[in-house]
């Protein structure tokens, strides 16, 4: 399957709308967005809370829907997705890294990084490999047995990074990766972002408050309002 | 790690918690073995072995009446019987009078014919008839005393002291007999003990009447209760296991308080289960979303919800059906040698029955959480 859209994009919004009701109501968190994302970009999207950034990004992993407009990501039409196949297709698509790290408590480092290989039909030693490698990846090899309680939230963070990237998937999306670190932490998280970008081409999309994070990326998106600034 | 394991994992992540809600299931499901293969047998058809063509006969209104020892030979002389003998309650206890043990004064040259299940060795019953201040015992009772031929055992009486006013009587050990599992009680030789006995001579507990034809039971049953309906002491006859069970319901409709005990135990370890469930699931809402994110579908974390919700129930029941064996042979044990004893036997429906209540519970106390987990919206989840 081709993974790109025509004009080369991995990631194509046309005219996306997202609004929510709350109570009687209707909040427009998104506009009207067009976008069209490279692939092996990396993007980042800046705005102050409450501008969309969060969302936006969420429609892109396909962990939400929007209310209006077309959503295209490797080739696919997101929203013409069952919710199994959506599944299906963030687990070989999509590597997401939240803000909080949302790792397992009760796993080790080793065991969180395997979780996603539990969807492929790898056998439980090449899980074990490849979560290993993962683990490496992130400099991390020697942590593989700690619990996320027993590790730093930047070695947290490189786990769930592990974890977003162990499938080998296209795209990384990323919310706040850096929000809850320290500085020497952010910097070693967003260094390690870049080379994932850089030697491994992949497309990391990311959602940031941080103006010296958003500076890593090729191309900074500023929303104001649910929509891009300047659109 | 597998599926499996990581449901395990999920199902440990608070391991006081699951190992407490274990241990509850776990002594609730010993429970319902136990008690429920007791259910089984109180409210099935009771098969004694050997007494298809036996009538017991005691007083009409309460077996604790003693009845006069010639309706024995009474008895005897009607057409159809074959043999009679009979025995008395002695209400014995050994060397502590908490250490109760089912004692019957017997006619040891007819018991062991009648009753011919029980077996017994032509040698013991030869030294048990000729001397006649002994007593046999089954082999489990003997070797849980560590009783030996001719030893003099003191065994207490709470009903019937001797003449002199001694409560404790002397038994030489004579040997022992084999009666399987259903029965477990010291036979000591009536005739010393009536002439012995301080008071109630002349009298007997009960009789077992052998006779010729199964299907003259009947009969000859309500023949003999007619020939004292007018007397002093009238009777009152039935086919053995009609007898043994109108003796059991004596302690109240056992299986309708089996069956509430086990109804109030499982609801509320129910209540328990479904708490424990719903706590573990609302504590993960927010992993079960990164589960989502990750790439599970709804239905496999759906799947895993129930699957752990199963295990929780299921392990501490296969843990108690493993348990349940030895501790049931124990309770045999105990209970082959209460003063009112009943054919205990650790019930296979009990223990199946165990593991199928283990696995619908568990899918009661899943449904809910798993359907939640199913419909979990992940954004709304990770904003929890």
């Amino acid at each position: 399957m081709n993974d790109t859209v025509e004009n080369g994009s991995i990631v194509s919004l046309m005219d996306v709308s997202k609004q929510y009701v709350r109570g009687r109501e209707r909040i427009n968190v998104l506009d009207g967005i067009d976008l069209n994302i490279q692939a092996g970009e990396f993007v980042a999207f800046m705005g102050p809370s409450g501008s969309g950034k969060t969302t936006l990004l969420n429609l892109i992993a396909g962990i939400d829907q929007p209310t209006s407009g077309t959503i295209t990501v490797a080739g696919r039409d997101i929203q013409q997705m069952s919710s199994k196949s959506l599944a299906r297709f963030r687990s070989e698509h999509i590597g997401f890294v939240f803000q909080f790290y949302n790792l397992l408590p009760f796993l080790t480092a080793q065991k969180n990084v395997e979780l996603p290989l539990l969807l492929t039909n790898l056998s439980g030693s090449q899980r074990k490999k490849n979560a290993a490698t993962a683990l490496q990846t992130v400099d991390l090899a020697d942590r593989a047995r700690h619990k996320p309680g027993e590790l730093s939230g930047g070695q947290q963070q490189r786990v769930a990074i592990a974890r977003a990237i162990v499938s080998d998937p296209q795209i990384l999306v990323c919310d706040e990766p850096t929000g809850d670190l320290d500085r020497e932490n952010a910097t070693e998280i967003l260094e390690l972002l870049d080379a994932l970008h850089r030697e491994f081409s992949k497309t990391v999309i990311m959602v940031t408050h941080d103006p010296l994070a958003a500076e890593r990326a090729e191309r900074i998106l500023t929303l104001n309002k649910g929509q891009f600034a300047g659109a | 790690m597998g599926y499996f394991n990581f449901v395990v994992a999920n199902l440990f992540r608070k391991a006081l918690r699951t190992t407490l809600t274990f241990f509850s299931l776990f002594v609730a499901f010993i429970l319902f073995v136990i008690l429920g293969s007791v259910s089984v047998i109180f409210n099935s058809d009771i098969e004694l072995e050997g007494g298809a063509n036996r009538i017991q006969t005691s007083a009409k209104y309460s077996i604790i009446d003693n009845l006069p020892e010639k309706y024995v030979l009474e008895i005897q002389a009607l057409p159809g019987v074959r043999l009679v003998t009979h025995a008395t309650w002695f209400g014995g206890y050994y060397q502590d009078e908490r250490n109760m043990i089912p004692v019957f004064p017997v006619d040891p040259t007819t018991y062991f014919e009648v009753l011919s299940e029980v077996k017994i060795t032509d040698e013991v019953l030869a030294r048990f008839t000729e001397t006649r201040r002994s007593m046999v015992a089954p082999v489990s009772m003997a070797e849980q005393y560590n009783w030996s031929v001719g030893d003099l055992v003191p065994i207490g009486a709470q009903i019937y002291p001797m003449q002199d006013g001694r409560r404790t009587w002397e038994f030489e050990f004579a040997g022992t007999y084999d009666a399987g599992n259903d029965f477990s009680a010291v036979l000591i030789n009536y005739f010393y003990f009536d002439e012995a006995r301080e008071f109630g001579r002349g009298s007997i507990g009960w009789m077992i009447v052998e006779v010729e034809d199964a299907e003259m039971v009947p009969d000859i049953a309500t023949q003999i209760d007619s020939m004292y309906e007018n007397s002093s002491d009238p009777t009152r006859s039935a086919p053995e296991a009609e007898a043994f069970r109108q003796f059991m319901n004596q302690y109240g409709d056992i299986g309708l308080i089996m069956t509430g005990i086990l109804s109030a135990v499982f609801f509320t370890i129910l209540l328990l289960t479904a708490n424990t469930m719903s706590q573990s699931f609302r504590e993960r809402i927010s992993e079960l979303a990164v589960l989502k994110t990750v790439g599970f579908s709804d239905t496999k974390v759906a799947i895993c919800v129930l699957f752990e919700a199963v295990l929780l129930c299921l392990i501490p029941a296969i843990l108690s059906i493993l348990c349940a064996i030895p501790i049931g042979e124990g309770v045999k044990v105990a209970v082959s040698s209460m003063p009112f004893a009943f054919p205990f036997e650790l019930q296979e429906s009990t223990l199946f029955g165990a593991a199928g209540i283990a696995l619908v519970l568990g899918l009661i106390v899943g449904l809910v959480p798993a359907f939640t987990a199913k419909r979990l919206s992940i954004v709304d989840a990770l904003r929890t």
